[in-house]
């Protein structure tokens, strides 16, 4: 290569280390599923269904049979025997494999074709032939309830309504309602947070490819949790568990829509059974975001007082809209997920929340997007309620936000709702956003601007959110225990092996986990070898959604590295004569104190390690440690996030023309990769406060089921992110890191949003506009009627 | 209908329906998956290759098209072992997270380089604002491709 | 990703080939030439063609300036229509809707040919030609014959190409004291235009000789808007009158409501991009920019 000035840093342990996965990506040798072919293949399409809800009264296959190519056609019944025509959610319901009795959102799956080709499967589908009986169809979540709504899932015993999970509670109602007594100024507002779709550039599919003489099941699957998965596959399939290997090779991208388990591979995995074939199947575009998991909608109504200048209560009245099946992943005592963080990061005497979810006629999901569990959802509220609150108080919404932060010395904090906040200098992170935006002279350059007609507005958020779930005395996904393993190999050679549950979509493991080795051990990080994302050669573990990589996989690397250095310890002590107390540790090297020429530097203890000499009393004869890590507690990242947008006066359009972001995220193992990670989220903000929205008609048709009407932001929507730091280590993780994955997605939309009031509310009185601000609602709201968005 | 391609500089023939799209035509070239896809409908970009030295959307195009015409895709960057300064430029700024929109973004920086070899980050937004990435929010992709054009000379020097 | 159905594939060597070709197959036969507008509605199975006609070895490519028109081919990309010194320097117009239309890796196929004739309301080439009162050359089995803008658009998605003619050539008239420009507002970069104005006016002597106005996205075709038009003509320019203008282009707009926005917003949007069309379009005419 080239001897270019190039960045030199190469850290051994935390630092801007390039990427090592980036050498097969920039060759377009990556291996996503759709790469991957093997001998006998054939490809599978599901057959969706077009109503929303219907009945089936019948489904003809045989011309799709007839058709040359086309090697079978799979249908409910198939299904059936083989107890597959149901599976299990991730929230305890049941959600069809292939619909059975009845369609219940439109792009539920029908069918499942298998065929030479996807181009002759995709023939095939046209030729399957559904008499549908349509019945009315309930898309409003504020009407799922109403006692002429149609009920969806008449397939559940004593399921008379479309209630899909009873009211959940959290906070004090009582102490709220004094709270609110005693206020001096009080706002409400109604805020949807609407549906919206993770959409990552690659499609969900699998090859699934099982053997009939071994009884092995080989599956191919792009997905952020391969071990529940593996885990689910033995309970739904009857298979048995150590005959089932998932590989995720290369990943397109997770964002949360790759966590769930999806009818389309429960169909791939029967078609090999019977087949006795490999199967691929994967999603096209319109698929992916009309069938597989949303995020967010949410009906929100919400108030919030304030008494002498700072906020004291909140109360938040929630519908949840789940869809047609309840498939929304979060732990299983938290089925609103973490929504009750809504209290924020406000020092508040009492907040009560309340959470009702409905079934409707839409696709199932709810928890992705880098929701962090429902997070997003709530500072979304939070941060909203908070600006209306200062526009009512007449007070800038800085300001209030400084009188009612949560103090530094007020940590660990117990929140209204039962959370313990770890860590956290607030007003700090809020001033270092404050100084990089310029503040002051931003409010100077809008009173400027405002007198000339040009509408300008400067938004804050500031959140605190909680991740990498989690204590396994709290938090379970299915029963399985949301703790994560790593072990760690050390070579004869010195080099080494981690091997870890977390899954990457892109976030670079394989590079700052063996940055957190080499920070332990001070091995270099080209010589540690991360192995992931192949379940019969990882530990067990939840996977990666929640931002939990960091704080639960990447503790467990910490500790196991911690262990294998203590083992060095002892083995070095018996290679030096001396005792493990005189022995001190530098990155690399066991020394003895007093003496430090006199030591043993990791490579020397790994060699002897495996060497035939004599080892410490009672330890075998290798380098290496395993561990599974149970997290004390959530980690708990906080920003203060500042954007300046400019509104067209006459067209509505927004703009977004600088977006400053200042993240704590506790230690940064590799500030580039956290960089990189924000600016993502950043842009996902922006798409979701501006553009991105899943939609239906009255009769239940999807109107945003392609990339012409889902619409992503570009790189002409994106400004140069400006971004910030501060460091308040997490008192309870090994390197005192949090996770900052999903704090740009929480934190962008609440100041994008309150942004565009601030642009409005002095000359056109907009106090509130729903997400997305297209330059229609815009332009709504600047006529003094929002519209919410259905 | 027997179609011949000029992919990379190679002749490639195969057999194939007319309504073959391109991207699939390439990928089932052996090794030549970079090109990816990523939606129905020529707005995401991941399909991205060079044909006659511009970028076109090689999901939008049959294969039977591009006969008489050079294909050029991701993996026609690297020769002899030597990457391309775009790739460079991708892997110094951290231009890419999960890769899959990448082979476009590259395949359209270098188009871009080769036509204007000093482009501001607006002319390089516009430039890749036909293709979308989930992952990076684009800061960094801009600094990648402005990296390349800063080093590009130096480099080719050097080779 | 989803597939196109079947059909058969031929390379035209000739516009009479082509031509040959659509009469002898009839109405199950295409033309293909960027295939931006086509392929992506037979890989949703929207459209069906047996038979697709490759038009694009044609030499139908090329942008001549003459004594009194500029003339277009059909297959000229419309990367080419943007980077064409001549269009910046006569009609800017071209380079305005150019930089908004789809992205720039489309626009190295897209044709402006495809764009006429795919007659989608929200096509800006569309309102760029009728504000420019630009004649089309088709050509069928029996001959050439031209059609005026203003006679192009039948209805939604239908011009008055015939099912076995072919859009040749797209006519520009230069005239004495031109400025044009467009104006456009989308959801997104790339996006359809929610509302689209092209205008042109040919100044004389300081007042506006003709004026051409039409309105894309905001009807269930190109809308040229001829009453303001006519509003304009023999009047200085100004601003009140650009406004005013704009109102009655607002008025003669039929927008319908969809994801994009609904009627009301649409209609506003008519009349704030006439006025902001027309006043670049002037400033342009007078040789200052306002931008």
């Amino acid at each position: 290569m080239a001897t270019i000035e190039t960045t030199t840093e190469r850290p051994i342990g935390f630092g801007r280390l390039k990427r090592k996965e980036d050498a097969r990506f920039i060759r377009g040798k990556g291996t996503y599923l759709d790469d991957i072919r093997l001998p006998g293949m054939l490809h599978g399409a599901v057959l969706r269904s077009p109503y929303a809800h219907a009945k089936i009264i019948s489904i003809d296959t045989s011309a799709a049979l007839e058709h040359p190519g086309v090697h079978a056609v799979i249908t409910a019944k198939d299904l059936e025997t083989l107890g597959l025509a149901w599976m299990p959610t991730i929230s305890y319901d049941t959600q069809a494999v292939l619909a059975g009795d009845k369609v219940r959102f439109q792009g539920q799956e029908v069918a499942f074709v298998i065929a030479d080709d996807e181009y002759i499967a995709r023939d095939a589908l046209a030729l399957i032939d559904v008499d549908y009986d349509p019945l009315p169809v309930v898309v409003n979540a504020r009407k799922a309830l109403d006692a002429d709504a149609p009920l969806i899932r008449d397939d559940k015993d004593g399921q008379s309504d479309n209630l899909a999970s009873p009211l959940w509670e959290a906070g004090d109602g009582e102490a709220t309602d004094r709270a609110f007594a005693e206020a001096d100024t009080i706002v409400t507002r109604d805020i949807i947070y609407p549906r919206c779709h993770p959409a990552p550039l690659e499609t969900c599919g699998m090859i699934a490819d099982f053997n009939p003489k071994t009884g092995q099941l080989d599956i191919y699957n792009g997905n952020q949790a391969p071990n529940a998965h593996r885990t689910v596959y033995a309970h739904v399939a009857g298979l048995a568990e150590h005959m089932i290997r998932i590989r995720c090779n290369d990943i397109g991208g997770g964002f949360g829509n790759k966590v769930p388990v999806y009818p389309g591979y429960v169909c791939a995995i029967a078609g090999s059974i019977v087949a006795g074939v490999p199967i691929k199947w994967i999603e096209d575009r319109s698929e992916n975001l009309m069938s597989t998991g949303f995020a967010r909608d949410y009906i929100m109504h919400a108030e919030m007082c304030s008494k002498d200048g700072r906020i004291t209560g909140l109360r938040v009245d929630v519908i949840a809209d789940h869809g047609a099946f309840d498939s929304t992943a979060q732990p299983t005592k938290f089925p609103a997920g973490f929504f009750h963080i809504v209290c924020g990061s406000y020092d508040l005497q009492a907040a009560h929340v309340q959470v009702k979810a409905v079934y409707t006629n839409k696709a199932p999901g709810g928890v992705a997007y880098r929701c962090s569990f429902r997070i997003t959802e709530a500072v979304y509220l939070v941060e909203r309620m908070v600006d209306a609150l200062a526009l009512e108080m007449k007070v800038d919404p800085v300001q209030l936000r400084m009188r009612s932060f949560i103090a530094p010395d007020q940590f660990p904090y117990e929140t209204t709702t039962g959370w313990t906040y770890d860590s956290g200098n607030y007003a700090a992170t809020m001033h270092e956003a404050m100084r990089i935006a310029g503040y002051d002279e931003l409010r100077r350059e809008q009173a400027e601007k405002r007198a000339r007609g040009e509408l300008m507005g400067i938004g804050t958020s500031f959140f605190t959110e909680g991740v990498g779930a989690g204590p396994r005395k709290h938090m379970d996904i299915l029963g399985l225990a949301m703790n994560d393993g790593a072990d760690l190999r050390v070579h004869p050679s010195g080099k080494a092996m981690v091997s870890i549950s977390a899954q990457t979509q892109g976030q670079g493991h394989e590079t700052t986990f063996a940055q957190i080795v080499a920070e332990e051990l001070g091995i270099p990080p080209e010589d540690v070898q991360v192995r992931h994302g192949d379940t019969d050669r990882t530990p067990y573990g939840l996977g990666t959604y929640g931002s939990r990589s960091t704080p639960v996989s990447g503790a467990a690397v910490a500790v196991v590295s911690r262990k294998v250095r203590d083992r060095a310890r002892l083995i070095a002590a018996t290679m030096l004569e001396t005792r493990a107390e005189d022995l001190a540790w530098e990155k690399g090297r066991w020394y003895v104190k007093g003496d430090p020429e006199k030591g043993a530097m990791i490579e020397e203890i790994a060699a002897y390690a495996y060497s035939g000499e004599a080892m410490p009393e009672g330890m075998e004869g290798a380098l290496d440690a395993q561990v599974i890590y149970d997290p004390p507690n959530l980690t708990y990242p906080c920003g203060a996030y500042i954007a300046v947008v400019d509104v067209d006066p006459d067209t509505a359009a927004v703009t977004v023309r600088r977006f400053i972001a200042v993240d704590d995220c506790g230690v940064r193992i590799n500030p580039m990769i956290v960089e990189g990670q924000i600016h993502g989220g950043l842009a996902e903000g922006i798409g979701i406060a501006l553009m991105e929205v899943i939609t239906f008609d009255d009769e239940g048709n999807c109107l945003n089921g392609s990339f012409m009407d889902y619409l992503i932001p570009t790189a002409l929507e994106c400004p140069d992110f400006e971004l910030g730091e501060t460091v308040t280590p997490c008192p309870h993780h090994p390197l005192g890191a949090k996770g900052v994955g999903e704090s740009p997605n929480v934190g962008s939309p609440p100041a994008i949003v309150n942004a565009i009031i601030d642009a409005l509310h002095e000359t056109h009185g907009v106090s509130h506009v729903d997400m997305p601000c297209t330059p229609a609602r815009v332009w709504a709201a600047m006529q003094g009627r929002p519209e919410p968005p259905q | 209908m027997e179609v011949t391609l000029t992919i990379n500089g190679e002749r490639v023939s195969r057999d194939v329906e007319p309504r073959q799209l391109l991207v699939h035509f390439i990928r089932s070239t052996p090794g030549l998956t970079g090109t990816h896809w990523g939606c129905d409908t020529s707005n995401c970009g991941a399909c991205v290759v060079l044909m006659d030295d511009k970028p076109i959307k090689s999901c939008t195009t049959l294969a039977a098209m591009c006969t008489g015409h050079e294909i050029r895709t991701v993996e026609s960057l690297e020769r002899g072992g030597q990457l391309d300064p775009v790739q460079m430029g991708f892997h110094e700024k951290h231009g890419l997270h999960c890769g899959f929109c990448t082979p476009g973004m590259l395949m359209t920086a270098r188009a871009l380089l080769d036509e204007n070899p000093n482009p501001t980050e607006e002319e390089i937004r516009t430039a890749i604002s036909g293709q979308i990435c989930r992952c990076t929010g684009y800061k960094n992709i801009v600094s990648a491709v402005r990296w390349a054009a800063e080093h590009e000379a130096a480099i080719k020097q050097e080779a | 990703m989803q597939t196109p159905g079947p059909f058969e594939y031929e390379r035209a060597t000739s516009v009479e080939g082509a031509i040959a070709s659509l009469a002898e197959h009839g109405p199950e036969a295409r033309l293909i030439a960027g295939g931006h507008s086509l392929l992506p509605m037979m890989k949703l199975r929207l459209a069906s063609p047996e038979h697709l006609i490759d038009i694009n070895d044609l030499e139908l490519s090329y942008i001549e300036e003459r004594m009194t028109e500029i003339r277009i081919g059909a297959l000229t990309r419309h990367s080419e229509l943007l980077e064409s010194d001549v269009l910046a320097t006569r009609f800017p117009v071209f380079g305005d809707a150019e930089q908004v239309i789809a992205d720039p890796v489309v626009r190295n196929r897209g044709t402006l040919g495809g764009s006429l004739c795919q007659a989608d309301a929200a096509e800006d080439l569309s309102a760029v030609c009728a504000a420019l009162k630009a004649t089309v050359v088709i050509k069928g089995p029996n001959g050439e014959r031209t059609v005026g803008m203003d006679g192009f658009y039948l209805g939604p998605f239908t011009t008055a190409v015939g099912a076995d003619e072919m859009l040749t050539e797209v006519r520009l008239p230069l005239r004495q004291g031109a400025g044009s420009a467009h104006e456009k507002v989308e959801r997104r970069a790339g996006d359809f235009a929610i509302a689209a104005v092209s205008a042109a006016v040919w100044l004389q002597g300081g007042t506006i000789a003709d004026a051409g106005i039409a309105l894309a996205a905001l009807g269930p075709a190109t809308i040229i808007a001829s009453r303001a038009e006519e509003l304009l003509r023999g009047k200085a320019p100004s601003d009140e009158l650009f406004a005013q203008a704009g109102e009655i282009a607002a008025e003669d707009s039929a927008p319908l409501a969809d994801g994009r926005g609904p009627v009301d917003y649409k209609r506003h949007l008519a009349g704030v991009l006439t006025t902001r069309a027309l006043r670049r379009a002037a400033a342009r005419a007078l040789q200052q920019e306002v931008h």
